[in-house]
């Protein structure tokens, strides 16, 4: 089913929430990896308020769709999601990175309701997922199991290892993203290590490669419809996203991946953020 | 689980990895969350015989340790128990990354069979030798390890790590073992030391291929040179039993450690943290590999080469009664 007009200004208005909470908790944590969260936003918006079949009141409901973010130093993307949804406390965020606190640079299953796996170390999320997917398949489940990966830790052998296993075990049960953003924390991806071709990549490891505007939510709509229904072949999204996006000076810039914000800084993201909202609400 | 009643015939018959693909495929009758992985190592780690009884419920990664260790991890967080075999060389530093964020720190119910440990597959060269992982694993907190004696201890290992929620360590050697029990039918539990022989001259603390070899060496202390030397076998290398070296402390005061591993970092080490804190006097040795990469040879040559066969834990042993060292009788003030 096609997004409504509806759908797309409310994931519109969500997305533009969390983009600015994920701000906040920059400025509440000293630090952050904004970059990569932001080109994620759109991905992890369409992901907890269209398709994910879950329960913040019960975060181990075992019936629950997975997610796994194999990307997991954006914590504090994510964490703003979290916190929205209910998972954790809005003022939790406040204590992001702090001594002591449940909230840490990198999400931590044992610690966050809602994490289903504690990821940071890169190149782990896909296999983990690729588990998931198969206790589905063991335990007679009907649930999704959902893996977002960076671009750049597509570098890690790990990453195809699992993609090989996903295609010769015909997991169709699972859906893999990767943001596309291009950046990483040295330079750009393909400064620093070749991805392309990129797609041709996943095609020959047996996927339908589904490339997608990563900022778009009808394409994204589109393209996790298309993975949900597909069960011949496994799906991957690349989704073309820019890191850093909704702010202008952090846009498609590597030295964004991680960083710290002063009050000059806050007040013309926050800014830059309003502006490409209106701008992204009248396109659509 | 009940019973297990394998005898020291299986044992002549089977090597200690078939012990453990037919322990497991009982348990796998039983328990239908258990999952079996591999990487192209069903045959040689015996998880194969669990993949042929239990074909839906084995998934062979192909030579990709860290997409198995991590699909381990995601089967854990749905409920299953995955019980996974490769070389231990591949268990403890391949994967090692998987093994520490995906397994350890997530505590998840992920049981590690690791074959071919120590010097055990000898000929294939020091690429294949391991003898590093004891230090390795006992050092990932909520991990158990343990290094099984013989085929029969692997059988009870095995099933008592099934029964313990958590992740466990289990170290196996490539083909036959020494025996060193008759059947399953003994007091093996995890974390606890299993006295073999008695003594009060010293004690020889020794785990996996080597408890066979000290027992042999104290049948030779004993009639040649009237030493009587009590044998704890330390199955169990974490959480080790502190009580018994303490034990062995207080009541032997000489101790050496044998292990088909490092010196640095092992069973040598573990023990040596306990004997330290406790702040007693000890005569003590660690016999093991040297700091160095081992040279290839027949398991038994290189045993012997370094010194961790009968005549090797003999000549030790002479040496250690003779060194001197301060021992304060007052143990009760200190301990």
């Amino acid at each position: 089913m096609p997004l409504t007009d509806i759908e797309i200004k409310n994931l519109e208005k969500k997305t533009h929430e969390l983009r600015s909470l994920c701000v906040d908790t920059v400025v509440w944590a000293g630090s952050g990896h904004i970059g990569g969260s932001l080109s994620a936003m759109d991905i992890l918006t369409i992901l907890y308020y269209k398709y994910l079949n879950i329960d913040p009141s019960k975060p181990l409901w075992e019936d629950r769709d997975r997610f796994i973010l194999s990307k997991g130093h954006i914590g504090v993307g994510f964490a703003p999601v979290l916190a929205d949804k209910g998972y954790i406390d809005k003022e939790q965020l406040k204590e992001y990175n702090h001594t002591g606190s449940e909230l840490g640079m990198h999400l931590d299953s044992n610690k966050v309701p809602g994490v289903d796996a504690s990821t940071g170390s890169l190149g782990h999320g896909l296999p983990i997922a690729v588990g998931m997917a198969l206790a589905a398949r063991i335990n007679n489940k009907d649930y999704k199991t959902y893996c977002l990966l960076g671009d750049g830790e597509c570098d890690e052998g790990s990453v195809w290892e699992a993609a090989m296993s996903i295609a010769h075990y015909k997991i169709t049960n699972l859906v893999t993203i990767v943001d596309r953003n291009r950046c990483m924390i040295d330079g750009p991806t393909e400064n620093v290590m070749s991805l392309e071709p990129f797609a041709k990549k996943w095609e020959a490891f047996g996927f339908i490669v589904k490339e997608v505007d990563g900022h778009n939510f009808t394409e994204l709509s589109e393209a996790i419809e298309y993975a949900l229904a597909e069960d011949k072949a496994p799906v991957v999204i690349i989704a073309n996203t820019i890191k850093g996006c909704g702010i202008d000076f952090m846009e498609d810039n590597y030295k964004w991946h991680y960083g710290g914000l002063n009050s000059e800084k806050i007040a013309q993201s926050k800014e830059s953020l309003e502006k490409y909202y209106k701008k992204r609400v009248k396109g659509a | 689980m009940g019973g297990l009643t394998y005898t020291m015939l299986d044992t002549t018959n089977l090597s200690t990895a078939e012990m453990y693909g037919n322990v497991l495929c009982e348990l796998g009758k039983e328990h239908p969350e258990i999952v079996g992985l591999s990487a192209d190592l069903a045959k040689s780690t015996k998880i194969g015989l669990f993949a042929e009884k239990f074909p839906n419920r084995f998934f062979n990664t192909g030579i990709a340790e860290q997409n198995m260790f991590g699909i381990a991890s995601g089967m854990a967080k749905c409920g299953l128990v995955p019980f996974v075999s490769t070389f231990a060389i591949f268990t403890s530093m391949r994967a090692l990354d998987q093994v520490h964020t995906d397994i350890c720190y997530q505590n998840l119910n992920v049981k590690m069979i690791a074959t071919h440990a120590g010097l055990s597959f000898g000929q294939a060269g020091t690429t294949h030798h391991c003898t590093e992982d004891i230090a390795i694993m006992r050092s990932m907190a909520n991990l158990k390890v343990i290094v099984p004696a013989d085929g029969m201890e692997t059988a009870n290992a095995v099933v008592q790590a099934y029964e313990t929620e958590g992740p466990v360590y289990i170290r196996i050697n490539r083909g036959f073992d020494q025996k060193v029990y008759e059947n399953t039918d003994y007091d093996f539990r995890i974390g606890k030391a299993h006295q073999l022989t008695d003594g009060n001259d010293l004690t020889i603390i020794a785990c996996g291929s080597c408890v066979y070899q000290a027992i042999e060496a104290t049948k030779i202390l004993s009639s040649v040179d009237g030493i009587k030397a009590r044998v704890l076998n330390m199955h169990t290398i974490k959480p080790i039993d502190r009580e018994a070296v303490l034990k062995a402390v207080y009541e032997t005061r000489r101790i050496i450690t044998v292990e088909d591993h490092n010196v640095m970092g092992g069973l040598g080490s573990a023990v040596a943290e306990v004997i330290i804190e406790s702040g007693k006097g000890c005569a003590f040795r660690k016999l093991g590999i040297p700091d160095t990469f081992s040279i290839i040879g027949l398991h038994e040559d290189l045993m012997a080469y370094y010194e961790i066969d009968t005549n090797g834990i003999v000549e030790n042993v002479r040496k250690l009664i003779g060194l001197e060292f301060e021992e304060d009788e007052d143990w009760e003030d200190e301990v």
